[in-house]
């Protein structure tokens, strides 16, 4: 059961960080993409129909994190204290952007939502890339749960390897994003940014890869079940597909490429990770694992049956609305401004 | 400052800011829901137009109600860890099941809903705004369920140095989560309906549209009505209820601080917690308390001085905040009769319009005035009988919330005050620039 749980825990984060990472990832790319106003509403409105819920799965994967795993909850989000208010912070001031802008038509209003908005889909990524980079080295926690570090033994290199792995998977996905939803110079600007940026994500993440045999010992689940390298190997053939499918123009295919490609490197920290939710880099003993920090057996039962019951329910009619609002945009469409 | 208090102002004030904007969701999804259907059945623009225009006051609030509701969720992990760790079995789960059957609901068809005008059938649009409605209001109830536990915890066995679940049915199906939701849920449409009719009314007294804003005055009014008495009925159980599992909240709400049978209601006091007893006390009723509290005259109600120190809550914050809720309840109930009353001549009745604009704030600070008697009212438990406020905090330095509290404090008051403009600005230029 717990190990169960610790499956859907990762499925969860992999769910938010696929669904949320194109928003985030856009955000954080308006500034070089967007050359007029129209561009800009465009990029708003590409993701605007789409954020709210996808931020929905952040929620859940707190909530269940708390539900399955409270010790784990408190401790993790009370050590990364400081990185936590900050995405916080950030995905409240994207909100606002999101809100507020049009709501006037001075340039200098507008101007600031949009740096807000670019800022508050930036910060997230990077730390959320920190954050996750850091469970898998190992964070200073006592066998209390008490954190030992501050921010900046959090800003490791193998810390900021992680950061700019995910900002840099979230733009890709972004632009991706964008050669759906966009037309014209909008939409070629959009492809070649992301034929751009996947030479860097590629090296990126083949360093990363590289980095986290010497700073993590997460290959030791690896080398004691190797069948698991598939899922490394499959995160490799999402990347390299997305290309194949940026070449041939084939915009949608290449999505979901990159949404496989997030999907499976978060997987593959997970997986190394099991059955550790936090590494103490202080004394092994002094982990959390699925096993010592979860609920109890009958919370976790009930639980289950709400997560099959409703995460399926969830995504049927999620799909459903990123069925209705999947066209390219025109300008009719940015006429029509619903937030 | 240490980290507990640090920590508790903190979370007071990104609660107390999330329930500005919550209640109106509440309150506005319901009453749009009931216009959208209107225009739907009957085809009158008019309706829609109507719709469009708060709508718009709707999505900005529901923005703004979202953001500060996650930053709550994961303050109980940064600020709470061992509140979460001791609980979260059975607290954790409660929040865990509100996202996923209410709250993705919520979000997945506010967006349809927005962006879905041009894009759905009609009826399918309607759908939507119901199922936004729908959803805040079981959003409400597992959040309200896992208040009602940290009030009165049940369905739990102390075990492995924890609480654990033993029976969710029994959390969710205890008589306190039922009074808390009807008491928050009929707050909440009293602020919607306030809201509604108070806007409207400016816009009737400036005789703009008239035909239409009197539409929703009157709609808002109806619903206005019957959860404002309907409230101090049901408030009245609640603190029935109250007496019987929280004496010690009950003698705060009261300023009560020796025990007796037929016991008296004051009309006013001040309380002197120093001195354990009420500097002013005025306008004795008795047996009124022991009556309102347990329906026997000869009922005996708990004094403060009875409760050792450490188990007391604050009792002067607890008692005014009190005392000015109820009052707010019968002015909302009154005039809201009033009103009705005079519902075929509101154009005539002026100062009546002045009024129903002036008032609009009030039940927002009803619903604050109330969470703080629920609240703080509670201490020092954070959960009651069970776990102290001072043994959850996190043990983290103090100087990083010394630096989170202001930076919320200065986020959310820019923010707040943004939002605040924009929803009188969009008020103020009417239903002109509404394209139908």
């Amino acid at each position: 059961m717990q190990t169960i749980w610790f499956g859907l825990w990762g499925i969860l984060w992999a769910a938010y960080f696929m669904l949320g990472g194109f928003d985030l990832g856009l955000g954080t790319l308006m500034p070089v993409l967007a050359r007029s106003e129209e561009d800009r509403q465009t990029i708003r409105n590409a993701i605007g129909p789409f954020w709210n819920g996808n931020e929905v799965w952040l929620i859940t994967a707190g909530g269940v994190t708390f539900a399955a795993f409270p010790t784990t909850y408190g401790v993790m989000f009370s050590s990364l204290y400081t990185p936590l208010l900050m995405i916080l912070f950030a995905l409240i001031i994207r909100a606002a952007a999101f809100e507020f802008r049009n709501e006037s038509k001075s340039i200098v209003w507008r101007k600031l939502w949009d740096v807000g908005f670019t800022l508050g889909s930036f910060v997230p990524a990077l730390l959320f890339g920190v954050a996750f980079a850091n469970l898998f080295r190992g964070i200073p926690i006592d066998g209390e749960g008490v954190y030992h570090g501050n921010l900046l033994s959090l800003l490791n290199p193998y810390g900021i390897l992680g950061g700019v792995l995910f900002v840099l998977l979230f733009a890709v996905h972004g632009a991706i994003w964008l050669t759906t939803k966009s037309q014209g110079d909008l939409h070629r600007r959009a492809a070649s940014m992301a034929r751009k940026l996947w030479v860097v994500l590629l090296v990126v993440a083949v360093a990363f890869f590289i980095a986290t045999s010497s700073a993590t010992g997460l290959y030791e689940n690896y080398w004691n079940l190797p069948v698991l390298f598939g899922i490394p190997a499959g995160a490799f053939a999402a990347l390299l597909a997305a290309r194949i499918c940026l070449a041939k123009k084939k915009w949608w295919k290449a999505w979901f490429s990159s949404s496989a490609l997030i999907v499976l490197a978060t997987l593959f920290g997970v997986a190394g990770l099991y059955p550790n939710l936090i590494i103490s880099s202080i004394d092994p003993k002094y982990s959390l694992t699925a096993a010592n920090s979860s609920s109890s057996p009958l919370t976790l039962k009930i639980m289950l049956v709400v997560a099959l019951v409703f995460v399926p329910i969830v995504i049927i009619y999620q799909a459903w609305a990123y069925n209705i609002f999947k066209h390219r945009l025109t300008e009719k469409d940015l006429g029509h401004d619903g937030y | 400052m240490d980290v507990l208090t640090l920590s508790r102002l903190q979370f007071a004030a990104a609660t107390m800011f999330h329930f500005i904007f919550v209640p109106l969701t509440l309150g506005l999804s319901i009453l749009l829901a009931i216009m959208e259907t209107i225009y739907v059945r009957t085809g009158d623009e008019n309706y829609k137009r109507l719709v469009k225009f708060w709508g718009k006051v709707f999505l900005i609030n529901f923005a703004i109600g979202v953001v500060t509701g996650l930053t709550l969720e994961f303050q109980f992990g940064t600020n709470w860890a061992r509140y979460s760790k001791y609980v979260g079995d059975v607290f954790g789960s409660l929040l865990a099941i509100e996202a996923t059957v209410a709250f993705f609901l919520e979000s997945v068809f506010i967006a349809v809903w927005a962006f879905g005008w041009e894009r759905l059938s009609r009826r399918t649009h309607l759908l939507a705004i119901w199922l936004v409605a729908l959803a805040s209001n079981l959003s409400a109830f597992w959040i309200l369920a896992a208040n009602a536990w940290m009030q009165h915890p049940v369905g739990y066995v102390i075990r492995n140095g924890r609480a654990e679940l033993t029976s969710l049915w029994a959390i969710v199906s205890q008589k306190f989560v039922l009074l808390e939701l009807v008491h928050t849920l009929g707050a909440a449409y009293v602020v919607g309906g306030f809201f509604v009719m108070g806007v409207s009314a400016y816009h009737i007294l400036r005789k703009q549209h008239v035909d239409l804003f009197l539409k929703s005055f009157r709609l808002a009014l109806v619903f206005s009505l019957i959860f404002s008495i309907s409230e101090i009925i049901q408030g009245h159980l609640n603190g029935v209820e109250v007496a019987k599992v929280q004496p010690p909240k009950v003698a705060a709400m009261e300023a009560h601080w020796v025990s007796e049978s037929q016991a008296p209601l004051y009309i006013f006091q001040i309380p002197d917690p120093d001195k354990e007893r009420n500097l002013v006390q005025i306008g004795s009723l008795p047996p009124l308390l022991s009556m309102l509290a347990y329906h026997k005259p000869d009922a005996v109600v708990l004094g403060l001085r009875d409760i050792p120190k450490e188990d007391r809550p604050p009792v002067t914050a607890v008692y005014f905040s009190f005392r000015l809720m109820v009052a707010l309840g019968f002015y909302f109930a009154i005039v809201s009769i009033y009103a009705m009353y005079k519902r075929n001549r509101l154009e005539e009745s002026r100062w009546l319009l002045k009024v129903m604009l002036y008032s609009i704030p009030l039940p927002f600070i009803a619903c604050q005035l109330g969470w703080i008697v629920a609240e703080m009212g509670r201490q020092p438990w954070i959960v009651y009988g069970v776990m102290r406020t001072r043994d959850a905090v996190s043990p983290i330095a103090a100087s990083q919330v010394a630096i989170s509290l202001p930076a919320f404090i200065v986020l959310y008051s820019l923010l707040g005050l943004a939002a605040f403009f924009l929803i009188i600005k969009h008020i103020r230029r009417g239903l002109g620039a509404e394209k139908v």
